[in-house]
């Protein structure tokens, strides 16, 4: 469990992961009141149909907590989907499948920060070979140019503009972005400077938890 | 022998062009396709366009239709949008209930409708928490060479610009809304979003405008919508490739420019338009 800094206030987060016996790979992940389930499959067979001859199918199913996914789940199926496969080397799993499924067990703002926070963490469970590790962060920025780091839902619900990164641990690039609201350029830059400063803290609690699991058996 | 070439290492044939700076159809790295526009093709909806960016073919088609509005929001009218690839476009969809691209394309243009503030809704009020508009935006791929999204923004930005809401009364005694089909009012645009796609090839190399086979090549791919006073309505950027904040600037940039002579090319349509009728 993480503390809050000062300069990029973090709701507290935090996560558990090996909780699911069925997947090869599961996570619990929350950010505040914001809670993911997330479990991995694979690597399995593959359907014909979908199996790709040089690396391994990923496919990303996103639970919301009542009905059916609708539209809005399936734009961040796609984002999720791609930020994974881009970390994920792939090519040593050709004709298999790889299913990553994200059960939203609350939605208290940032969901979809959180989505790729416990989808993370259930591929490093699972034993995934990555490239590096990725992690989410939401920014939102307030009628009075404030940005907000990992906002609520009534944040977001206040906000002029809302962005997610996707930061990747090794070059802290941007993965994946997606945005909502108007902004300027320089309000870009900002949101993914301070968007970079913060997935410090939180690749720094994925080496942590890392650490402390497996420290156990030295 | 150069068609072998490009069938048995795409990639490889992808990679020659691109070391001397240009691509497999002439174009350099920085150019767009070229773009044409026709507005009003289809007679029969209140708002139509045809949008070809090289061979990618969109049409877009605005119904509309009166309804009720929400409770939460009584002066409020409704826009949406839906985007189709249907198995004609290419091989590459099947033909049943919208698969995952369909899906994020809709999703991606109900987004720049609602951060753009193109439309704003409170104008599709006809009368406070009785009566108000559904602008219905059909967008329709004919054609699948790549950069949907940028061809579809100019589509139903064209098509909205070109739509006429006719009038419409209460009748006071009735209580039934009177539709007058001889008057008709233009829809008001408050914003131009122009979008621009980016593709980035073996993590460095940036070209916009990908055609279908760059896209499935590229190992990332990014589309930044803009404004006319150069906000940022949109930035999408569905994962792939890593990209550094320079690399960004790139993009706007070249986003702003692209902005300009889109928007030049929907007003000399228009322009033309008047002067035929």
């Amino acid at each position: 469990m993480a503390e809050e800094a000062s300069h990029t206030f973090l709701r507290q987060f935090g996560c558990e992961q090996s909780l699911l016996s069925k997947p090869d790979g599961s996570a619990s992940y929350f950010q505040g009141d914001t809670n993911v389930l997330s479990g991995v499959y694979g690597p399995a067979e593959v359907k014909v149909s979908k199996e790709i001859y040089d690396r391994a199918t990923l496919e990303v199913l996103i639970q919301p907590k009542v009905g059916l996914p609708s539209v809005r789940e399936r734009a961040r199926e796609q984002c999720v989907r791609e930020t994974c496969e881009a970390v994920l080397l792939s090519t040593l799993h050709p004709r298999s499948s790889l299913t990553l499924i994200l059960q939203v067990i609350h939605d208290d703002g940032s969901l979809l920060s959180c989505c790729l926070n416990a989808a993370c963490m259930a591929l490093m469970d699972a034993g995934l070979p990555m490239s590096c590790l990725f992690c989410g962060i939401t920014c939102s920025i307030s009628v009075d140019g404030q940005i907000i780091t990992d906002p609520t839902a009534e944040q977001e619900k206040e906000s002029r503009a809302l962005m997610t990164f996707a930061i990747d641990s090794a070059q802290k690039g941007v993965l994946m972005a997606t945005t909502k609201g108007s902004f300027s350029v320089t309000e870009l830059q900002e949101c993914i400077a301070v968007s970079q400063k913060a997935s410090e803290r939180i690749f720094q609690f994925y080496r942590d938890s890392v650490f402390r699991r497996y420290s156990k058996i030295l | 022998m150069a068609a072998g070439f490009k069938t048995a290492e795409p990639l490889e044939y992808h990679r020659s062009f691109l070391k001397e700076n240009c691509r497999p159809d002439g174009r350099e790295l920085g150019e767009f396709r070229a773009t044409t526009l026709n507005i009003g093709s289809i007679l029969t909806a209140e708002g139509s366009a045809l949008v070809k960016i090289g061979n990618t073919t969109v049409i877009c088609g605005i119904k509309t239709e009166l309804a009720s509005p929400t409770v939460d929001g009584p002066t409020k009218g409704y826009v949406v949008p839906n985007v189709e690839l249907p198995s004609l476009c290419s091989s590459r969809f099947r033909s049943g209930p919208p698969g995952e691209q369909a899906q994020a394309a809709s999703q991606f243009i109900a987004d720049v409708i609602e951060s753009s503030e193109v439309i704003q809704t409170e104008d599709l009020c006809v009368e406070k928490g009785k009566l108000c508009w559904v602008l219905y935006c059909d967008i329709v791929c004919l054609d699948y060479d790549g950069n949907l999204l940028d061809a579809c923004i100019i589509a139903l930005l064209a098509a909205l610009k070109n739509t006429q809401l006719p009038e419409v009364m209460i009748n006071s005694e009735t209580e039934q809304p009177v539709v007058d089909l001889e008057k008709k009012r233009p829809l008001k645009v408050h914003r131009h979003p122009v979008g621009s796609s980016f593709a980035v090839f073996d993590k460095t190399i940036l070209i916009v405008d990908p055609t279908a086979e760059e896209e499935s090549l590229s190992t990332g791919l990014m589309t930044v919508v803009m404004d006319e006073e150069g906000r940022m309505c949109c930035l999408h950027k569905p994962g792939g490739t890593a990209l550094s904040g320079e690399k960004l600037q790139d993009c706007v940039s070249r986003a702003v420019a692209r902005h300009t002579e889109v928007r030049k090319l929907i007003d000399k349509v228009l322009e033309s338009m008047k002067m035929d009728t």
